[in-house]
C-alpha cells in the first residue's frame, strides 16, 4: 500500500516544475539569434547570440549554476568577458554590433557591498581562468585599471561609482578550440541543437576573426520593470574570408560555412532565429540553406519579425562610406576646450598606465594620438620566455555615441532582435559603438640570453679572478724572513729534551 | 717577484720593449694582415648552420605554380608602365585587390641635394603601393616583400612575380602573419620614404604622405629584383647601410631553398667554390671575401634591403641574374623559393636573432664569425699600442736608453708631461673633424649662392678648402713644448693621437669590420712611423749655452735629412760635441728677438715666447723650442680628424647623407 503511494509522490516531484512552468510564464528564458551580414569586401560575418534570463530566486534551470554561484559568492553587479583571435577591420567591414580587442578582455562592476574590490575582482578573474580554460589568472593589478569616463553599467544600475569598476585586457591571449568548448557547455542546449549544431571548431578557427563574449548584466523583466532578472548573454562572432573559404565567390551557404546545417531548433529556446541581411544585394543571387526557410520578410529583411535593421543598413551605407572616403588630417595641438582628461600614471611594476579623453571630434577628421615613450631593461626575472617576441601595449578602446542618420523606431526592447540591444539607448537619435585597436607589439631592449652571453660573464670572471692574481705577482715585493727562534713552548720542550739526552727540536 | 715594482727589472724591462719595439710593430702588423687573408681558408671558415629553431628543417611543400600568371602580370606591367611613363599605380593598386589584399598607396617628395644629371630635377617625387595581406592573428607582426622599381622600365619581373605569389599566399590559411607587398617607386628613395612612414619617424627630411594601413611590427623582409623571364642564377646580397648585416640565419634559409629547388646562387656574383682540397677553392673564397668586405665598407647599402636593416629589420635582397650559361630557370623556381622563405619565416616565433649579426662571408655557405676575424684588426691596432707602449716608456725613463743605462740621466725627470698644453692640438683636430662632418653641407649652399659653380663642385670646393685650412694646423699647434725637455711634447702629443686613433678605429671596427679594417691597415703604418722631421730648431739647452754669445740666443735649424737626423732621445739632449760652436751648422744661426719682447717671429712655426725662468735659471730668458712644427701635430690630428668624419657618419642615426639614397643609375 504504502509503495504506490511513495512512487506517485515521486512522479509529482518530477514534474513539478513543468508544471509551474506551464501554468505561469517561465522565469527563465533562452533566445538563440544568428545574424549573418555579407560585408562590404565580400567576406561573411556570422554572429551568434544565445540569451538567457533568470531569476535571482528560482532553481538553475537554463542558467548555468557556474555563473550564477559566481554572482553570489562575489557580488557581482556586470561581468563582461571576451575572448578574441584576430581583429575586426572598420574599414573594410563596416562598424561591429560588438567589437572585442585582439586577446582577453574582463570587465566587471561589483555591488557596493563588496569591501575589498581588489581581492574580489583577483578571485574572480581566477575563478574565470578555471572555467573558460583561459589564462585570466595572470590578471593583476599590473595589468587592471579602473576607468572613469567609459564602461558604465549595460544593465539596470542604481550609482556609477567607479570605484566598484575593473578592467583588464591581455592582448597575448590566444584563443582556441579549449576556450570554445566550455563556452559552449554553458548553453542549454550545448552544442546539441538549435543554432549550436553550426559551433564546430575546425571551422570557426579558420576564419579571418573570431570573438565569442560572455555579458552578465540585471535586466528589467518587463516593461514597467516591476522586477529584475539576470540576462546571459553570450555571443560569437566570426568573419568567413571569401578568398579562402569561398574561393574568391561570393555566395555562401551555411554548408560551405560552418560545414552543418540547421536541423532542429533548441526545444528549450524560446525563440531561434536566423537573420540574413540582403540590403545590399539583389535577391536570390545567394544559396540558404536554412531551417526553417525563410517565411517572413520585412522590407529587406529575411526571417525577421521586427524591423529594427534598416538603422544599420543605411549608417552603413551613408555614414561609413562618407568618412572612409575623406581625407583631412586634424592633429590636436592641445585638447579642446571641453574636454576631460583623466591620466593616472603607472607605478612600476604595480599599476599600469591610464589615459581617458573625452573629446568632441570635428566632422570627417582624423585624429592621431600618439603617445611618446622610452625603451627601458626590465629586471632579468621580468623577461618572457621568448623575449625577442616583444611586449604587447593593450589596444586602446573608442567609446562614441553616433548620431543616426534614420532615427531609429523607438520599439520595444524585449521583442527586437539581439543583436540591437546589447547595449542600452536612451534615446532613438544616436546609437552607440564601442571600438577598439590593434595591440601593439613593442620589442625592448634585450640582454642576449644566448650562449655567447654566458661566455662573455664567464670569461670576464675569469680574466677578473687572474688579473688580481697576476698584478699582485707582478707589483708585490715578497722577503724571506728568518724563522724566530720559537717560542716558549718550544724552549720548554728543550729543556726537558735536554734533561732527557734527546737532541733538541 | 715583484716585476713591475722593482725599479731594476722595470729598467730591464722598458729596455727590452724599447729594443724588440720596431720587430714587434712589423711582425704584429704582418700578422694582422696574414690573419685577414687566412679567413678565407677552411681552419677560419666554417660551415653556415640554422640555429632558429623554428626554421629548423625544410619541410615545406611549396605549391606555387602561377609561373604563366606572374608572366602574364609583369608584362601588363612593363605595357602600362611604358605608357604612362611612371609607376601605374592605378593598375597596381587594382591587380592587388583583385587578388584580396588591402591596398594603400603613398606619395612622397625629396628635394635632391644634387641636380640628376640625367633628367636636370631638383624635385623628385613618387607613390608607393603596397598591399597587406591580414591573417587571423591582430597584425602584431609581418613580413615585406618589396620590389623597388627605379627609373627605366626594369625590375617588371619582379612585380610579376610579386603579384602572382599575393595571388597564391592568398588562398592559404597558415599565415600567421601578416603580408606586406610592396612596389616602391625611385628605388631607394622609395623604400625609405614608406620606411619611415611606416615608423613614423623623419630623419632624412622627406615628405611623405601618412600611411594608412599598417601590420604591426616588420619581422623580415626580401627584396626582389628581377628583369629577365627566365634567370640563370640567384643573386644574394647582404649589405646594407654602414655595413650593418641581417642575421646569418635570413641568409642560411635562403641557402637552404637554394639547395632544395636546385637553384644556382651566388654571392657578390660568385658561385660558390666546389673543390676545397685544392688551391683553387680557397682562391676563390678569397675573392669573393675581398668584395664582400669592400662593398660593405663603402657603407651604401647593396639593395633595396640595406634600408631596412637600420630598423632592426633583417632583410636582403635576390637579384635575378640572366647570363649566358645554358640551363635556365623559370620565374616558378624562383617563386618556389620565395615560397618557402616566407613560409619559414612564417613560423618564426621571435624576432630573428638566434645566428650571428656579425660575420665575413668567403662563400655562400661559410662564414667567419667575429670571434675569429676580430684578431686581424686586433693585431693591427696592436701596432698602435706598442708604439704607444714605447712613447711611454721613453717619457718616464727617457734616461734609461739602452746606449747609457750605466750613466746618471742627464735630466732629472722631475718634471711630468703637461698634459695641459695638449688640450689646444687636440681640440684643434677635433673641431677640424666636426667641420669636415658639418661644413661640405653648409658651404654647399654657401657657395652655390655666392660663387658661380654646381652644386657637386661645390661639395667638392668646400672639402678642398677644408683641407687647405688643413694645412695651417701645424701653426695651431706648434705650441706644444715643454720647458725643460722640448722632445717631449710632440712624445706626448704623438701618444695620445695614438691611444686615440687605436680607440677610434677599435670603434669602427666594432660597429663595421671591412671599414675599421681598411682603415687600419691603411693608417696604421703612416701613424706608427711618422716622427717629428723636416726643418726642426733645436734649442740649445742652458748648459749648451754656456759658451755661446752672451748677448744673444742662437737657434740652430737642423737641416739634415730626416733619415739622418738624431733619434729623439738623442734629440732631448745636447749632441755630443754640442758644446762646441762648430757643430752648429753654419750659416743657419737665427737672432731671436729679445726675450723680453716676446714678439713671434714670422717665420713658419717659429714663435719666441716672453721668457721665464727655467727652474734654476732664474731671470735667464730662454726660448721654448719651436715646436718642432710638423711633429706632434703632424699629420696624426689630420688623420684623426678625418677618422673622427668616418665615425661620425657611421655611429650617426641619420646615418646617410642624401647622396647614399639617390637613384641607382
Amino acid at each position: 500500500m504504502a509503495a504506490p503511494v511513495r512512487i506517485f509522490l515521486l512522479v509529482l516531484l518530477l514534474l513539478g516544475p513543468g508544471g509551474w512552468g506551464r501554468a505561469e510564464p517561465p522565469r527563465d528564458s533562452l533566445r538563440e539569434e544568428l545574424v549573418i551580414t555579407p560585408l562590404p569586401s565580400g567576406d561573411v560575418a556570422a554572429t551568434f547570440q544565445f540569451r538567457t534570463c533568470w531569476e535571482w530566486v528560482s532553481h538553475y534551470r537554463l542558467f548555468p549554476k557556474a555563473l550564477g554561484q559566481l554572482i553570489s559568492k562575489y557580488s557581482l553587479r556586470e561581468l563582461h568577458l571576451s575572448l578574441t583571435q584576430g581583429f575586426w577591420r572598420t574599414r573594410y567591414w563596416g562598424t561591429p554590433f560588438l567589437q572585442a580587442p585582439s586577446g582577453a578582455e574582463l570587465w566587471a562592476w561589483f555591488q557596493d557591498t563588496v569591501t575589498d574590490v581588489d581581492e574580489s575582482w583577483k578571485e574572480l578573474s581566477n575563478v574565470l581562468s578555471g572555467i573558460f580554460c583561459a589564462s585570466l589568472n595572470f590578471i593583476d593589478s599590473t595589468n587592471t585599471v579602473t576607468p572613469t569616463a567609459s564602461f558604465k553599467p549595460l544593465g539596470l544600475a542604481n550609482g556609477t561609482d567607479h570605484s566598484f569598476l575593473r578592467y583588464a585586457v591581455l592582448p597575448r591571449e590566444v584563443v582556441c578550440t579549449e576556450n570554445l568548448t566550455p563556452w559552449k557547455k554553458l548553453l542549454p542546449c550545448s552544442s546539441k541543437a538549435g543554432l549550436s549544431v553550426l559551433l564546430k571548431a575546425d571551422r570557426l578557427f579558420h576564419t579571418s576573426y573570431h570573438s565569442q563574449a560572455v555579458h552578465i548584466r540585471p535586466v528589467c523583466r518587463n516593461a514597467r520593470c516591476t522586477s529584475v532578472s539576470w540576462e546571459l548573454r553570450q555571443t560569437l562572432s566570426v568573419v568567413f574570408d571569401a578568398f579562402v573559404t569561398g574561393q574568391g565567390k561570393k555566395d555562401w551557404s551555411l554548408f560551405r560555412m560552418f560545414s552543418r546545417t540547421l536541423t532542429e531548433p533548441c526545444p528549450l529556446a524560446s525563440e531561434s532565429r536566423v537573420y540574413v541581411d540582403v540590403t545590399s544585394y539583389g535577391q536570390d543571387n545567394e544559396t540558404l540553406e536554412v531551417y526553417p526557410p525563410p517565411l517572413t520578410t520585412y522590407q529587406d529583411v529575411i526571417l525577421g519579425t521586427r524591423k529594427t535593421y534598416a538603422v544599420y543598413d543605411l549608417l552603413d551605407a551613408a555614414v561609413v562610406s562618407n568618412s572612409r572616403s575623406l581625407n583631412i588630417q586634424l592633429k590636436w595641438k592641445r585638447p579642446p576646450e571641453n574636454g576631460y582628461i583623466h591620466y593616472q600614471p603607472a607605478q612600476d611594476r604595480m599599476q599600469p598606465h591610464l589615459l581617458e579623453m573625452l573629446i568632441q571630434l570635428p566632422a570627417s577628421s582624423i585624429t592621431k594620438v600618439s603617445i611618446q615613450f622610452e625603451r627601458a631593461l626590465l629586471k632579468w626575472t621580468e623577461y618572457t620566455p621568448d623575449p625577442n617576441h616583444g611586449f604587447y601595449v593593450s589596444p586602446s578602446v573608442l567609446s562614441a555615441l553616433v548620431p543616426s542618420v534614420v532615427a531609429a523606431k523607438p520599439g520595444d526592447w524585449e521583442e527586437s532582435p539581439l543583436f540591437n540591444s546589447l547595449f542600452p539607448v536612451s534615446d532613438s537619435s544616436s546609437y552607440f559603438v564601442r571600438l577598439y585597436t590593434e595591440p601593439l607589439l613593442v620589442s625592448l631592449p634585450t640582454p642576449d640570453f644566448s650562449m655567447p652571453y654566458n661566455v662573455v660573464c664567464l670569461t670576464c670572471t675569469v680574466v677578473a679572478v687572474c688579473y688580481g692574481s697576476f698584478y699582485n705577482l707582478l707589483t708585490r715585493t715578497f722577503q724571506i724572513e728568518e724563522p724566530r727562534k720559537g717560542g716558549l713552548v718550544k724552549r720548554l720542550a728543550n729543556l726537558i729534551r735536554r734533561a732527557r739526552g734527546v737532541p733538541p727540536l | 717577484m715583484g716585476l713591475l715594482s722593482d725599479p731594476v727589472r722595470r729598467r730591464a724591462l722598458a729596455r727590452l720593449v724599447l729594443r724588440l719595439n720596431a720587430p714587434l710593430c712589423v711582425l704584429s702588423y704582418v700578422a694582422g694582415i696574414a690573419w685577414f687573408l687566412a679567413l678565407a681558408f677552411p681552419p677560419l671558415t666554417q660551415r653556415t648552420y640554422m640555429s632558429e629553431n623554428a626554421m629548423g628543417s625544410t619541410m615545406v611543400e611549396e605549391q606555387f605554380a602561377g609561373g604563366d600568371r606572374a608572366r602574364s602580370l609583369a608584362r601588363d606591367f612593363a605595357a602600362h608602365r611604358r605608357k604612362s611613363g611612371a609607376l601605374p599605380v592605378a593598375w597596381l593598386e587594382r591587380t592587388m585587390r583583385s587578388v584580396g589584399l588591402e591596398v594603400y598607396t603613398q606619395s612622397f617628395s625629396r628635394k635632391l641635394p644634387f641636380p640628376d644629371e640625367t633628367h636636370e630635377r631638383y624635385m623628385v617625387s613618387g607613390i608607393n603601393v603596397y598591399g597587406i595581406l591580414r591573417h587571423l592573428a591582430a597584425s602584431t607582426e609581418s613580413l615585406v616583400l618589396t620590389v623597388p622599381c627605379g627609373p627605366d622600365s626594369t625590375n617588371s619581373q619582379a612585380v610579376g612575380l610579386m603579384l602572382a605569389l599575393a595571388a597564391h599566399f592568398r588562398g592559404q590559411i597558415y599565415w600567421a602573419k601578416d603580408i606586406i607587398f610592396l612596389v616602391t617607386e625611385h628605388d631607394l628613395l622609395g623604400t625609405e620614404a614608406w620606411l619611415e612612414a611606416y615608423h613614423d619617424v623623419n630623419i632624412t627630411g622627406m615628405q611623405s604622405s601618412p600611411l594608412q594601413g599598417r601590420a604591426g611590427a616588420i619581422q623580415a623582409a626580401v627584396a626582389l629584383e628581377l628583369s629577365s623571364d627566365v634567370v640563370t642564377s640567384l643573386d644574394v646580397a647582404v649589405e646594407g647601410l654602414n655595413g650593418q648585416l641581417p642575421n646569418l640565419d635570413l641568409l642560411n634559409l635562403f641557402q637552404t631553398f637554394c639547395q632544395k629547388g636546385g637553384l644556382l646562387c651566388t654571392l657578390q656574383g660568385k658561385l660558390q667554390p666546389q673543390d676545397w682540397t685544392s688551391i683553387d677553392g680557397p682562391l676563390q673564397s678569397v675573392q669573393t671575401l675581398l668584395l664582400m668586405v669592400l662593398q660593405q665598407a663603402s657603407g651604401r647599402p647593396h639593395g633595396a634591403h640595406g634600408l631596412f636593416l637600420r630598423y632592426r629589420v633583417e632583410a636582403l635582397t635576390l637579384r635575378g641574374i640572366n647570363s649566358f650559361r645554358q640551363y635556365k630557370y623559370d620565374l616558378v623556381a624562383v617563386g618556389k623559393a620565395l615560397e618557402g622563405m616566407f613560409r619559414k619565416l612564417n613560423h618564426l616565433l621571435e624576432r630573428l636573432h638566434q645566428s650571428f649579426f656579425f660575420y665575413l662571408l668567403p662563400a655562400l655557405s661559410r662564414f667567419v664569425s667575429i670571434g675569429l676575424y676580430m684578431p686581424a684588426a686586433g693585431f693591427l691596432l696592436l701596432v698602435l699600442g706598442l708604439k704607444a707602449l714605447e712613447l711611454w716608456m721613453q717619457l718616464h725613463e727617457a734616461g734609461v736608453g739602452p746606449e747609457e743605462a750605466g750613466e746618471n740621466p742627464p735630466h732629472p725627470l722631475t718634471q711630468g708631461v703637461g698634459l695641459a698644453s695638449l688640450v689646444a692640438p687636440l681640440l684643434v683636430s677635433q673641431a677640424m673633424g666636426l667641420a669636415l662632418y658639418i661644413l661640405p653641407v653648409l658651404g654647399q649652399h654657401v657657395a652655390t649662392q655666392h660663387f658661380p659653380v654646381a652644386e657637386a663642385e661645390a661639395v667638392v670646393l668646400t672639402l678642398l678648402a677644408i683641407y687647405a685650412a688643413g694645412l695651417a694646423l701645424p701653426h695651431n699647434t706648434h705650441r706644444v713644448v715643454s720647458t725643460q725637455a722640448p722632445d717631449r711634447g710632440w712624445m706626448a702629443l704623438k701618444l695620445v693621437a695614438l691611444i686615440y686613433l687605436a680607440l677610434q678605429l677599435a670603434c669602427i671596427t666594432l660597429t663595421n669590420f671591412s671599414l675599421g679594417f681598411l682603415l687600419a691597415a691603411s693608417m696604421v703604418p703612416a701613424a706608427a712611423i711618422t716622427k717629428p722631421s723636416g726643418p726642426r730648431y733645436v734649442l740649445l739647452s742652458p748648459h749648451c749655452r754656456a759658451r755661446t754669445p752672451p748677448h744673444g740666443f742662437y737657434l740652430t735649424r737642423s737641416s739634415s735629412p730626416p733619415g739622418a737626423s738624431a733619434p729623439p732621445q738623442g734629440a732631448l739632449r745636447c749632441p755630443a760635441g754640442a758644446d762646441e760652436p762648430s757643430s752648429y751648422t753654419p750659416g743657419q744661426l737665427v737672432p731671436v728677438a729679445g726675450a723680453a719682447g716676446g714678439t713671434a717671429l714670422p717665420d713658419r712655426g717659429l714663435a719666441a715666447l716672453p721668457g721665464h725662468a727655467g727652474p734654476g735659471r732664474a731671470g735667464a730668458p730662454h726660448l721654448r723650442r719651436p715646436a718642432l712644427p710638423t711633429a706632434g701635430s703632424g699629420p696624426l690630428p689630420l688623420l684623426a680628424a678625418l677618422l673622427e668624419r668616418a665615425l661620425l657618419e657611421v655611429t650617426e642615426a641619420a646615418g646617410s647623407s642624401p647622396r647614399s639614397l639617390l637613384p641607382r643609375k
